[in-house]
């Protein structure tokens, strides 16, 4: 049979099942053959925050979507060129994500009466004319892979749950991946349980030979490698990068780390991470609530350790009262705070970026705290050393915004050179630094640096600086308690101004806006923070492929906001926030430089994605050209614009 | 989920072992701050401070590695008082921070003060998780039942029907017993004592101080202003023989004038009640064993405290147990996993980086 194999620049494959039928290792695996191979590569997982609910149902859907190119890409796609539905309620439950022409892959086998119910569905898809705008390949995967593994003896169960690994065969013959990672893979893993291994070795390599073999699947597809800066690559995940940047921060600093933390969704995975790497002196304490996660990681931090908590919003919301304990006491301690949907609850699985105003001013009293947020799944490396100098230098509580996109999602990261890596310096005091009465030495707890304004990191165990700190409100230079006016007037200006002269660290705002240079750059501004700058950078090429011109800033540090921002702010005649909350970025840019920055907001628990908010960008062009905003043929539900 | 044994926990070591000493000769004086003393005149918590600046030269321990650490309420201002490393932190979550601390820092005499207010109300849960850890601190649990900071509202260990600012017409909830709760969170070292007794304080937070483990002291603690005379049963010269249960590790459980009184145990319920020594002979009585790693004993002991007005209560060490402590066994992990896989350095930095699927552009 010849083939034919048809060359494509990208792919956007979702696989979907039953929260049981191990769609996310599915997706990890390809994501994993696909890194191998050298495409670059954006994935999102989404999954239920039951942990197992019902099987069969809407509810317990579970799906992974991995966006993968020959070129460099931002985000994991907006829509599928291939589904692959393990059942009927994967089936409807991504249909309207499936734009026509695209190609579906579903297991039939669940495909009867009952399930077809329970997953709301009155009469069968596959039969009644509902996927005709789609190349549907109907198979039943199940009895397949039941067949294929049928001389390991296995429980029917256990040899159906195989499936997974069989449409992973298949879809890696159809894109050309790699089998042998996966085969390790799968023999480590199962390498305990010799039957179960063989028999999912098995079903993905039957999986692969059905693809080869069935004249159903008539094309292979081809995505070069993408042409990426070179070096050694590997995938990650945000919070395994953000675990990462803890152990080099660790390393870097000389400090031994210590993570207080509360099991949480989604940051969780950041505790499991650290909890394996001990021999990098990491202490990880799984603490009775998120109060004593902080409390003991600023215990930790008085000691002169590196102070760290995990956790999502409402933990923060927990740790408010330590953290404005931490301002007081001027110690170092990161709080990573991976947002998902609020308020309360909320959607514990999906992203949300609605965390920002919380962290700014979530506390009693004026206690200021910087703020630093990482823009993509690796950047979570970069970001969490940024954030760990920040604190170590200026003495304070820094709060680190990932979200649950970046957590769980995945990118090619260009490994760091070690040796790259910046020092942190501690700079701990270790002899008095004031002249006392009798002429002898004397320790001012809170004589500040002239630079910094930070205090002094005396820790127990050094001689002659005994001293107590805490909540109370401390005089200027000894730290004694002090319900002085002038003093305490004093000090609050102090403490916002320690936080200010951040600023003076940070390096120039990378403003892309490539036609500046030759005097002919954008009117219009897309400034955006955190887990967007994917799909923001994805919308801003889209519309420059219309050739309009429109230029962007990707905030990092949210607190204090770099110094040349207002600058770049006043040079554009319109200023497009997107934001997944109701506009809490651009509250900040209106307040604070008096500019009349447009929000556009999303609140749906799922990121940007990049064809609406293109649709958008064009809309507000539009009106800087003064004609309406909307066209008719761009109305997308997604899409609004003010008007 | 499976389960592993923990190899070689670190056992009969002092609780000080691993804190440095001191060459010079240490006075009261040099526990002294400058800082003005500020509580009310006849505060009980002036004798404890007392006591402690009393007794920790004799600890022999370097200045600099003994840190106090404090939540809030009138005793918590205490760390303010002594020439030690010190922090006033937030209501509740001193044992939560003494945690991180200890654990990080094994080369520190960390102590916890606390009030009956600040351990087991706001606190409460913070203060059960260090007993079940046992981690390496002493807890100092000034109990004057009442909330003296806020102006005498009453406390977690007031009375039922205490009449008080916020509760005109009597509290309707039941006290909590501090040792008994410390008891049922399985606290391995135990105790209780009185402000007014110097010795026993000394002697007690001696004991408490070098306890390998989570230590425990309640103190009785007088609040002339807000619920003064709490405690006068044990403190009357003349009545104090009859009510305070007086707890020796090894000895009868034996008081009152003459050693009339003692403590016997029901042999169907368990429960211990005070009795006649006359009426049932000396080898009825129970034999205090603080060392029993079963804290059953130790529990019924401390139900002989009355819920209501204090008339009689045991003082004393109720239990005194080793067992592994959750700080040692946590750094041993970390010198496991160093000492089998080598300390992380740049080259282990860049080897974890990389993981094990990595792929190169040229
Ligand atoms: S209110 Fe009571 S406990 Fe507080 S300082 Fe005054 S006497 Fe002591």
């Amino acid at each position: 049979m010849t083939r034919q194999v048809k060359q494509l620049d990208r792919v956007i494959i979702r696989f979907a099942g039953d929260s049981g039928d191990g769609m996310q290792l599915t997706g990890d695996r390809f994501t994993q053959d696909t890194a191998a191979f050298g495409n670059d590569l954006s994935t999102l997982p989404n999954f239920p925050a039951e942990i197992r609910a019902p099987a069969g149902t809407m509810a317990g859907v579970s799906s992974f979507q991995v966006h993968f190119a020959d070129h460099d890409i931002l985000t994991p796609g907006d829509a599928p060129d291939v589904l692959v539905a393990m059942n009927p309620a994967a089936l409807r439950a991504n249909l309207g994500d499936v734009p026509r022409g695209a190609t579906i892959i579903v297991d039939t086998h669940d495909f009867s009466a009952r399930n077809l119910a329970k997953a709301g569905y009155t009469e069968n898809p596959l039969t009644n004319g509902t996927l005709t705008q789609f190349r549907v390949h109907a198979v039943d995967l199940t009895t397949l892979t039941v067949e294929a593994v049928k001389e390991f003896g296995l429980t029917r169960k256990d040899a159906s749950r195989a499936k997974n690994m069989f449409a992973l065969g298949l879809l890696s013959w159809m894109y050309g991946r790699p089998t042998e990672p996966t085969t390790e893979f799968l023999t480590t893993r199962f390498g305990a349980k010799p039957t179960l291994r063989d028999a999912n070795v098995t079903a993905f390599r039957t999986g692969w030979n059905f693809g080869e073999t069935t004249e159903a699947f008539a094309v292979t597809y081809e995505i070069k490698p993408a042409a990426m800066p070179s070096g050694r690559y590997r995938n990650v995940t945000g919070n395994a990068a953000l675990a990462f940047g803890l152990i080099a921060a660790g390393q870097q600093s000389g400090l031994p780390v210590f993570l207080g933390s509360y099991p949480i969704t989604p940051a969780s995975d950041i505790l499991h991470e650290l909890s394996k790497h001990k021999r990098f002196g990491v202490t990880t304490f799984q603490a009775e609530d998120e109060i004593a996660g902080v409390g003991a990681a600023l215990g930790a931090a008085f000691g002169g350790a590196l102070g760290v908590t995990t956790t999502s919003g409402p933990g923060v919301c927990l740790k408010s009262e330590t953290l404005g304990l931490a301002v007081m006491l001027e110690l170092p301690l990161l709080v990573c705070d991976i947002q998902r949907g609020g308020p309360s609850t909320g959607l514990p699985t999906k992203t949300e970026q609605s965390d920002l105003l919380q962290a700014m001013f979530g506390r009693n009293g004026e206690a200021p705290l910087p703020i630093v947020a990482p823009r993509s799944p690796a950047d979570c490396f970069d970001a969490t050393l940024e954030a760990v100098r920040i604190a170590v230098t200026y003495r304070t509580p820094v709060m680190l915004l990932s979200d649950g996109s970046l957590a769980n999602g995945s990118e090619p990261w260009l490994l760091p050179d070690v040796a790259d890596l910046a020092p942190i310096d501690p700079d701990f005091a270790t002899a008095p630094n004031a002249r006392a009465d009798d002429g002898g030495g004397s320790f001012l707890p809170y004589l500040r640096d002239e630079d910094t304004l930070a205090r002094p990191w005396a820790v127990p165990g050094t001689p002659g600086l005994m001293n107590r700190v805490g909540g109370l409100e401390k005089a200027d230079r000894t730290g004694d308690i002090s319900y002085d006016p002038d003093n305490h007037d004093l000090m609050v200006r102090t403490r916002q101004a320690k936080v200010d002269v951040i600023a003076r660290s940070l390096p120039p705002t990378e403003v892309d806006d490539p036609g500046a240079e030759l005097g002919r750059g954008a009117r219009m501004l897309v400034v955006g923070w955190g887990s967007t700058y994917g799909a923001i950078g994805a919308a801003v090429r889209r519309v420059r492929r219309d050739r309009r011109q429109v230029a962007q800033v990707h905030l990092r540090h949210l607190n204090p906001l770099p110094p040349d921002l207002g600058e770049i702010l006043a040079r554009y005649d319109r200023v497009v926030v997107p934001e997944m909350n109701l506009g809490q970025l651009a509250l900040l840019l209106r307040g604070r430089y008096l500019v009349d920055a447009l929000s556009h907001t999303q609140v749906s628990g799922m990121p940007f994605k990049a064809a609406p908010l293109a649709d958008v960008l064009r809309g507000h062009l539009r009106q800087l050209d003064g004609q309406p905003a909307v066209q008719h043929s761009e109305r997308h539900p997604a899409a609004g614009v003010p008007a | 989920m499976t389960a592993v044994d923990l190899p070689g926990p670190v056992l009969a070591r002092d609780g000080l072992a691993d804190v440095p000493t001191s060459d010079d000769t240490q006075t009261r004086k040099d526990y002294a701050s400058d800082q003005e003393v500020r509580w009310c005149p006849g505060c009980g918590d002036y004798i404890v401070l007392n006591a402690v600046q009393g007794f920790l030269p004799d600890l022999g321990l370097r200045r600099e590695n003994i840190v106090f650490v404090s939540g809030i309420g009138c005793s918590s201002r205490f760390p303010y008082y002594l020439d030690t490393y010190g922090m006033h932190s937030i209501h509740g979550r001193a044992p939560a921070i003494a945690t991180g601390l200890a654990i990080t820092r094994p080369d520190l005499s960390v102590w916890v003060v606390t009030g009956d207010g600040d351990a087991l109300s706001i606190g409460g849960n913070h203060l059960i998780h260090a007993l079940r850890r046992n981690v390496n601190l002493t807890i100092l649990l000034f109990n004057n039942r009442i909330y003296g900071l806020t102006k005498g509202q009453y406390s977690p260990t007031s009375e039922t029907g205490k009449v008080t600012k916020s509760t005109p017409l009597g509290s309707v909830d039941r006290p909590f017993n501090p040792v008994s709760l410390a008891l049922g969170a399985e606290g391995t070292f135990v105790a209780r004592t009185i402000d007014s007794d110097r010795a026993h304080l000394t002697e007690v937070l001696r004991a408490a101080a070098s306890h390998r483990g989570t230590s425990i002291v309640e103190i009785y603690q007088n609040c002339p202003i807000f619920n003064d005379g709490a405690f006068d049963a044990f403190k009357d010269k003349n009545s104090r023989e009859a009510t305070v249960i007086s707890l020796r590790h090894g000895e009868p459980v034996r008081f009152g004038p003459d050693g009339a009184l003692g403590v016997t145990r029901d042999s169907v319920t368990g429960s211990m009640r005070v009795v006649e020594v006359a009426d049932v002979g000396e080898s009825a009585l129970v034999v205090h064993d603080a060392a029993a790693d079963d804290p059953s004993s130790a529990f019924a002991l401390s139900r002989l405290t009355d819920a209501g007005a204090l008339q009689q209560s045991p003082i004393g060490i109720f239990r005194q147990v080793e067992q592994p402590t959750y700080d040692d066994l946590a750094r041993q992990q970390v010198a496991t996993a160093q000492g089998t896989e080598g300390a992380g350095d740049s080259a282990g930095l860049a080897a974890l980086l990389a993981g094990t699927d990595t792929w190169t552009v040229a």
